[in-house]
């Protein structure tokens, strides 16, 4: 009518604009700023020369992309034998596994110490591993689920009426098929073990660093410039995941799915 | 057979994720030290959470943590509510571009959302504490909202506005007596959902508390780790606080599957 | 039940969006206790107008006058004034009473006396039984009841009715017209309504206004609609009709389909070109082979329930419907012949294309926002001229590319022996066009045009 509806999205506009486009600005503003806050490369120079924060962040790549071929491998089993309606006809299991997704991640993870604790297992790289997959395994079954659950079985179907085995036709239909969710999936898994700080600190006692805590570290001791050339570093790898896996199904519409 | 080894594998993954749970649940109900050693059944953990027998600033962390998500929740829901309204009025690049600043939050990870809002107060100069907090957990809780709030506007006859006015509303009953009862599941779903994932949140909280001594349970728990060895009580808390996730996400997904049933019953 | 007293009197009323014209100076009386439609296909402005009527959008010029007061800016809520919509627009969160007693406990009335108003209109709508129905779990016939309801008990001056019917089905709608016709004698509220069925207003109103891109037609009973279209497309619209290319001989007497018949229409002219519009029902078939006025073979007959729907191919090669009661099978030969009052003769809107257009250079000219090629001319380039272009001259291509300027298939008219097509260039020109082909509504075509059909004349002014 005579006030435009759509100005009611001003408020949110400006708040967007001050607490998530600002923001975001300015860590690349101080990734290129000294303390005095002049134009330097220096914090990335810096970054380069550190052995140990370099040695640190690709470790941290090593093992999200362990992780994620892991969750994989486990996951996409799991949600094709959910999604098949001979195999599994109670949603009550697709709820156990959703279920997990929404507990605060230290108690999951302090849960694995426990766990590992209490069957007298050493709490070294493999309970690294072990609790990132356990961490984000859901993260991966889940959108693949979705996909598969969402497929038009006529399509496998029309695959057995032309004459394909079983075996092919999971090869040529229902895979191909099901790559959005796979590429949601990997992203879902890779984008948070690879930004997971507190997770490695508590499973290994302190005795395996990832890049997370490499800047937490430097933003808790003050160095916020270097602190933030290093987050300026972790956007740049989640920027570059992000288009390469499917930008159709995002994070958002996977969590926002849930409800 | 086939089945059968389907039906085993699925059950062996879900022993696994929830195995540290369960032992967790476990070893709530004894009252050793260390985790992992039973002496006994014994239920003085909870009644030494529930009673206050544990140390102040536990109990403070816990408050804070509801009532930070309680605030965060509130703020989210309104703005966001409000938002998707504008949203859903608006068309072409204003739009498109509103969108997608909506999806950054929930794209970030939370350690980015952290470091650039820490980064934010600083340059501003604001001192950190419960405030701060509150802020950066509005900023990614809202965009939930937004997601939550806009099919029900979608689902939304918009001629029903025009009826409003048309049988004597002012904009602002219109809105009242009929945009909001409409919007009004999209908006506990958001609000819900804004309460978990701000009670949840570990990393934007640790960047955003400053250094007052602001806690939440999450930063509590976090820095009780750190020091090596769990207080026990904790072992009570995480199993009340896995209860009721539970309970709310079974009235989430309650809440969501009444709509349609509710129709044919009626018919 | 309509008195002489005006209600509501719309004086050049015009809305824009975007720079393009929805509705063009609209004038119009509404007498207290009519019913009156707005008719016309879809885009043709009626229901814009309605909306501004209601309130919902407001004039770029015009006034609407609600009893001499000029209503034009009031807000929705401040009008007396209440619409049914066309998608019913009920409040899915109430049920069937509290939606119903939406308006008047927004006026704070006492809770008894809504509650005597409420039960009493849900009678009226025969929807006592289900007051604590949820909305959504009612039909499409009974939602539309509660809309009714909910408009009606607000006892507005003006009943605005966008559609009603029109997600019905036929069975449906054809009742609720019924329910609707008693319902606006037994209120003696003033009714406009709004629909695309000519059935529907030519049953239902007091007085039809026929619209067409933003433009009113025709304003009259359905009746005279029906008997007396004022133009081509009024005729066609309302009901079936035969249009015609004829010639006014003089006074009383018209030629067409290659004979000359007596008629009872004057004051044309001489050997003017006019159109002609015979209704199906009213040329009289028999199996004579003489003593009739014209002579032909059925090419097809199909049998409508009540009448035989009939196409006669004449002797001298124009195609024309006839209604009868009896069969004429396919291939017999007919004799037909008409009434005098019984055809309608109608001032031609146009006998050609014309344009604005500016001369480029000796064999080019610029209209219809494109650049043509024309016969060489003596007239100096940038000469405002006036391009006139026959509708046979227009050249239509099925291939979009092949056109000088692309367009779409706007109308179609059949007139006996060749089709009358209005086509709408991309540009929102309308050229009109004299085709054999046979093209469909919304068809994208290239238009081309010979450069021997297009006539300059230098423009006076």
């Amino acid at each position: 009518m005579r006030i435009k509806r759509s100005s009611w999205a001003i408020p949110y506009g400006i708040f967007l604009i001050l607490f998530v486009a600002l923001p975001l600005l300015l860590i690349a503003l101080y990734a290129f700023q000294d303390r005095s806050g002049a134009f330097t490369l220096q914090n990335f120079v810096k970054f380069f020369n550190t052995p140990e924060d370099l040695h640190t962040f690709v470790y941290s790549i090593e093992i999200a992309l362990i992780t994620t071929v892991l969750c994989l491998l486990f996951g996409y089993p799991a949600a094709w034998i959910l999604a098949n309606a001979r195999l599994n006809r109670s949603a009550v299991t697709v709820i156990l596994f959703i279920l997990p997704m929404w507990i605060n991640m230290l108690v999951r993870t302090l849960a694995t110490v426990a766990l590992f604790d209490f069957m007298k297992l050493p709490l070294g790289e493999g309970a690294l591993i072990f609790g990132m997959v356990y961490n984000f395994l859901p993260f991966m079954i889940y959108p693949i689920y979705n996909t598969l659950h969402k497929m038009d079985g006529s399509y496998a179907e029309a695959a057995q009426d032309l004459g394909a085995s079983p075996a092919t036709v999971f090869t040529k239909v229902t895979l191909p098929l099901s790559m959005p969710g796979v590429w949601s999936g990997i992203l879902m898994v890779f984008m948070p073990t690879i930004s997971t700080f507190a997770v490695a600190e508590l499973i290994t006692l302190n005795k395996v660093k990832l890049f997370g805590t490499t800047i937490q570290e430097n933003i808790n001791n003050g160095m916020w410039n270097y602190g933030a050339a290093l987050a300026l570093i972790m956007l740049v790898i989640i920027a570059v995941t992000s288009t390469f896996t499917d930008e159709e199904d995002k994070r958002a519409d996977e969590k926002g799915g849930l409800i | 057979m086939k089945k059968f080894l389907a039906q085993a594998y699925i059950w062996l993954l879900l022993i696994i994720l929830y195995a540290p749970i369960v032992i967790i649940a476990i070893f709530s109900f004894t009252e050793a030290k260390v985790l992992g050693n039973w002496t006994g059944f014994s239920l003085r953990l909870y009644g030494n959470l529930l009673s206050g027998g544990v140390s102040s600033a536990l109990v403070r962390a816990i408050f804070n943590t509801l009532s930070i998500g309680i605030l965060a929740a509130i703020f989210s829901t309104i703005l966001g509510s409000i938002a998707a309204i504008g949203i859903f009025n608006m068309k072409g690049r204003a739009r498109k571009a509103i969108t997608l600043l909506n999806d950054v939050p929930m794209l970030n990870p939370d350690i980015i959302t952290g470091v650039s809002l820490f980064i934010l107060f600083v340059a501003v100069g604001v001192t950190q504490g419960y405030i701060t907090v509150v802020l950066a957990h509005v900023a990614f809780c809202t965009p939930y909202v937004v997601l939550s709030v806009m099919p029900k506007l979608r689902q939304m006859n918009p001629n029903t506005y025009e009826a409003a006015l048309d049988l004597g509303a002012t904009p602002g009953q219109a809105l009242r007596k009929v945009i909001i009862p409409q919007i009004r599941p999209g908006m506990v779903s958001g609000f819900i959902l804004a309460f978990t994932l701000s009670i949840d949140d570990f990393a934007v909280t640790l960047f955003t508390k400053g250094n007052q001594g602001l806690d939440t349970l999450s930063t509590y728990i976090y820095a009780d780790a750190r020091k090596g060895g769990l207080t026990p009580e904790l072992r009570p808390l995480m199993t009340i606080i896995f209860l009721v996730v539970l309970l709310l996400l079974i009235v989430i997904n309650l809440r969501s599957a009444k709509g349609k049933p509710k129709k044919i019953q009626r018919i | 039940m309509a008195g002489t007293e005006e209600i509501i009197r719309i004086e050049h009323l015009t809305k824009r969006y975007d720079g393009k014209t929805v509705l063009d100076d609209f004038n119009l009386n509404i007498r207290k206790g009519e019913f009156v439609t707005f008719l016309g296909p879809s885009g043709c402005g009626k229901t814009t107008t309605l909306r501004l009527i209601a309130g919902f959008i407001t004039p770029d010029e015009g006034r609407i006058l609600l009893e001499g007061k000029d209503i034009a800016t009031v807000p929705p809520y401040e009008r007396p004034l209440n619409t049914v919509f066309q998608r019913y627009a009920l409040f899915p969160h109430l049920d069937v009473y509290d939606n119903s007693a939406f308006g008047l406990k927004l006026q704070k009335m006492p809770t008894d006396e809504i509650d005597r108003k409420v039960r009493k209109v849900l009678k009226m709508v025969a929807m006592t039984d289900y007051e604590d129905r949820d909305v959504e779990s009612l039909s499409g016939g009974q939602q539309q009841r509660v809309a009714i309801a909910r408009a009606i008990v607000n006892e507005p001056k003006v009943l605005l009715l966008d559609e009603p019917l029109a997600a019905l089905d036929r069975k449906m709608r054809e009742d609720m017209q019924l329910e609707l016709k008693e319902m606006h004698q037994k209120l003696g509220i003033t009714f406009i309504y709004v629909t695309h069925d000519q059935e529907e207003a030519l049953t239902l109103s007091d007085t039809v206004v026929v619209m067409r891109e933003g433009r009113i037609q025709q304003i009259g009973t359905p009746r005279d609609i029906y008997n007396e279209p004022v133009n081509s497309f009024v005729a066609d619209f309302i009901g079936e009709s035969n249009i015609l290319n004829g010639t006014m001989i003089r006074d009383k007497r018209v030629s067409f389909i290659g004979h000359e018949f007596d008629c009872v229409d004057k004051g044309f002219g001489e050997n003017v070109p006019v159109d002609v519009v015979v209704r199906p029902e009213d040329i009289y078939i028999s199996r004579k082979t003489e003593g009739e006025q014209f002579y032909g073979k059925v090419t097809s007959c199909i049998f409508k329930g009540v009448v035989y729907e009939m196409l006669v191919q004449t002797d001298e090669g124009y195609e024309l419907e006839i209604q009868d009661y009896n069969a004429f099978e396919a291939g017999s030969s007919v004799g037909m012949h008409v009434h005098a009052n019984d055809i309608q003769v109608m001032k031609k809107e146009r006998v050609c294309n014309t344009f604005e257009g500016e001369v480029v250079s000796a064999d080019r000219v610029s209209f219809l926002g494109e650049e043509w090629e024309i016969a060489p001319t003596s007239l100096e380039p940038g000469t405002k001229v006036k391009v006139e272009v026959p509708f046979g001259g227009v050249d239509l291509q099925d291939n979009r590319e092949d056109g000088t300027i692309e367009g779409e298939v706007y109308f179609i008219l059949y007139k006996g022996d060749r089709y009358h097509l209005t086509i709408k260039t991309s540009e929102d020109y309308f050229l009109y066009v004299d085709t054999q082909d046979i093209w469909d509504k919304g068809d994208l075509v290239g238009v081309k045009i010979d450069p021997k059909d297009i006539k300059i004349v230098k423009d006076e002014d």
